[in-house]
């Protein structure tokens, strides 16, 4: 069994500590920087090894095959190099846009020798599979919008400074997964109460749309439906492909967790953790 | 007398109720009006501001780069101003592009409760030197304390100044005698607020907020703006004036253009429309309006159950893709 680190003791690190001890994974450390964080106290009633030293944990602490980054945007940075020098594997959950960018469903099979696998966002997560199924069925697409919703609680504070890092890591990863030039993200964060499920709809202006095979589009959107659902459980299109009186294709997906941490509402934290497990059983 | 800062939201909330397109001719015609008659600020965009075209908000017919550069070309005194929300734009998409074409006042906007988001925009735009405004949306859904707390958390990143907008048009003066003394006891820069007129209250409002030390006021003229439209100039301007505040704006040229932009910018003036009045007894926002009344009228519903509906959801601007889908289900449950 790999011996495998999560650096960062947010929402996304706290909630991928709980998915993987119920997967069992024993050779499990949690570093954080702060001794009296809320996280580093569940991790040590589960019985994980802890540490408060930040990345420099790692430099007397360098026999670990992966860690997860689960910092930020800035950070993520430094954390790379160090780790790099240190010979140990980075699955990158903040939006640094460092390594190769990764959706497992697409392109997970070409990581076995990358130092670095960027896991984008939970909008390139929840979005990506999509995009490139139906721009698999289509000679072109002009512009590609990708609009997620995320419930205000289940963003935390790296969410919030790294914004632009999470719009433009997106649209990185979008014109790296389909044919567009041209596209646009948009996140919302709501704070309705009971909180809002995560939510992510996509808009793609495909020329020549009388000529499309729509059928072909359709089983394509599905069968890649199912192979995200193979490892993110309730994710669950609420819109199937439709053309609205502007001529724009659109289509929706809600995407729920498993409550690990927060609530079910917070599937933006599922999407890209349960994508950062499956690239740890594929490693 | 104490002096009052107009900005001039005309040419940027105006656009929400002509589905942005203002063109090039009548912001460049607008502007020369704004510099003759000393107006010190005018805010220019998109509806929802920088980087907001989009086909889940609308698309702009002149591109941010278009309408900055061409207003640009005419304003000497009369600072530009542009609205900006995090997770619509971005620091090196929208702000940096923004700055390169002169744009002088920065008002970064978020919903009243995700005042955090607005912190690397501000920070970056202060270290900058640029003249930053921190903005809170949608001000009626949170209390008084929360309120305070959302402005000084814009106050500590280096905002010059914290502006609430009734972006629902639901205050009553008397909430807004509440809200605004609260927000001038507790925070050390100038407070401001941006009126809707859905209760026909939009000036009387903004007189109370200068009652009560807003010393920035948002107007439009002839009410040009989102749903049943904002504080009107050529009110507020003379309404201030006879209260004992100045605002050096020249009223003359003001209410000669207020008959002017009939001929090249304002279709029609907004006024409240019994759909106006319900989102904002609802507190939604007055953007929704025309999403509203497209859901509805595709899925054959009445609008105010559609907005009842909306309004127990407490949807935030931004999030007019879920009108259509909770129209859709509504239809589904009849």
């Amino acid at each position: 069994m790999k011996n495998v680190a999560i650096l960062g003791t947010g929402n996304i690190g706290t909630d991928l500590l709980v998915k993987l001890c119920k997967l069992g994974y024993k050779n499990l450390s949690f570093v954080g920087r702060r001794e009296d964080s809320p996280s580093i106290q569940i991790a040590r009633t589960m019985g994980v090894n802890t540490s408060s030293l930040g990345i420099n944990y790692f430099l007397n602490n360098n026999n670990f095959d992966v860690v997860f980054d689960c910092t930020n945007a800035l950070d993520a940075k430094e954390n790379y190099e160090l780790l790099k020098s240190l010979k140990i594997k980075v699955i990158d959950l903040t939006p640094a846009k460092l390594g190769d960018i990764c959706v497992p469903c697409i392109n997970g099979d070409i990581f076995v020798n990358s130092d670095n696998i960027n896991m984008i966002t939970c909008g390139g997560q929840a979005s990506l599979p999509l995009i490139n199924a139906i721009d698999e069925c289509t000679d072109g697409i002009n512009y590609i919008e990708v609009v997620s919703q995320i419930s205000s609680k289940s963003a935390g504070m790296s969410t919030r400074i790294n914004i632009d890092n999470y719009i433009e890591t997106t649209e990185f990863a979008i014109k790296k997964f389909s044919k567009t030039k041209d596209c646009k993200v948009i996140l919302n964060i709501n704070p309705a109460e009971p909180c809002v499920d995560m939510q992510t709809t996509i808009f793609l202006e495909i020329p020549n749309l009388e000529k499309i095979n729509f059928e072909q589009i359709v089983s394509n959107v599905y069968g890649r439906l199912k192979e995200v659902k193979e490892y993110v459980p309730y994710y669950e299109l609420i819109i199937p492909p439709m053309i609205n009186e502007q001529e724009v294709m659109m289509l929706s997906v809600k995407v729920r967790g498993t409550g690990d941490f927060l609530p079910e509402y917070a599937g933006n934290l599922d999407i890209i953790n349960c994508a950062a497990i499956r690239m740890l059983d594929i490693l | 007398m104490s002096h009052i800062t107009i900005s001039d939201a005309s040419l940027r909330d105006g656009n929400h109720s002509v589905r942005h397109t203002i063109s090039k001719e009548s912001i460049i015609k607008y502007c020369e009006f704004a510099e003759r008659s000393n107006i010190p600020i005018i805010e220019v965009g998109h509806g929802n501001g920088l980087g907001a075209s989009s086909i889940l908000i609308g698309k702009s017919k002149v591109s941010d780069f278009d309408v900055l550069t061409a207003a640009k070309s005419v304003l000497i005194n009369t600072k530009l101003g542009v609205h900006s929300i995090p997770g619509l734009s971005t620091i090196s998409k929208d702000i940096k592009p923004a700055i390169d074409c002169g744009v002088d006042v920065f008002r970064i906007a978020t919903h009243c409760t995700e005042s955090t988001l607005s912190k690397t925009h501000i920070e970056f735009l202060k270290n900058n030197s640029k003249i930053v405004h921190g903005v809170l949306m949608m001000s009626a859904l949170i209390d008084v304390k929360e309120l305070v707390y959302q402005a000084k958390i814009m106050e500590s990143y280096g905002a010059e100044a914290v502006i609430i907008m009734d972006s629902t048009g639901t205050y009553i003066p008397k909430n807004i005698n509440e809200r605004i003394k609260a927000l001038c006891q507790e925070l050390s820069v100038p407070v401001g607020f941006h009126g809707h007129n859905n209760l026909g209250l939009s000036v009387a409002n903004s007189l109370v907020a200068v009652e009560n030390g807003a010393s920035i006021i948002d107007a439009c003229i002839c009410g040009f703006g989102a749903g049943a439209g904002n504080t009107p100039l050529e009110i507020i301007v003379p309404v201030l004036e006879k209260s004992g505040y100045s605002t050096n704006i020249l009223f003359e040229e003001v209410i000669k253009e207020a008959d002017n932009v009939l001929n090249y910018l304002v279709p029609n003036i907004p006024v409240p429309h019994a759909v106006n009045i319900l989102t904002g007894l609802y507190k939604l926002f007055s953007g929704f309006e025309k999403p509203i009344l497209k859901a509805s009228k595709l899925y054959n519903l009445e609008y105010s159950s559609l907005i009842f509906e909306l309004g127990n959801r407490k949807l935030v601007a931004g999030q007019e893709d879920l009108i259509i889908e909770i129209a859709r289900n509504l239809k589904n449950q009849m």
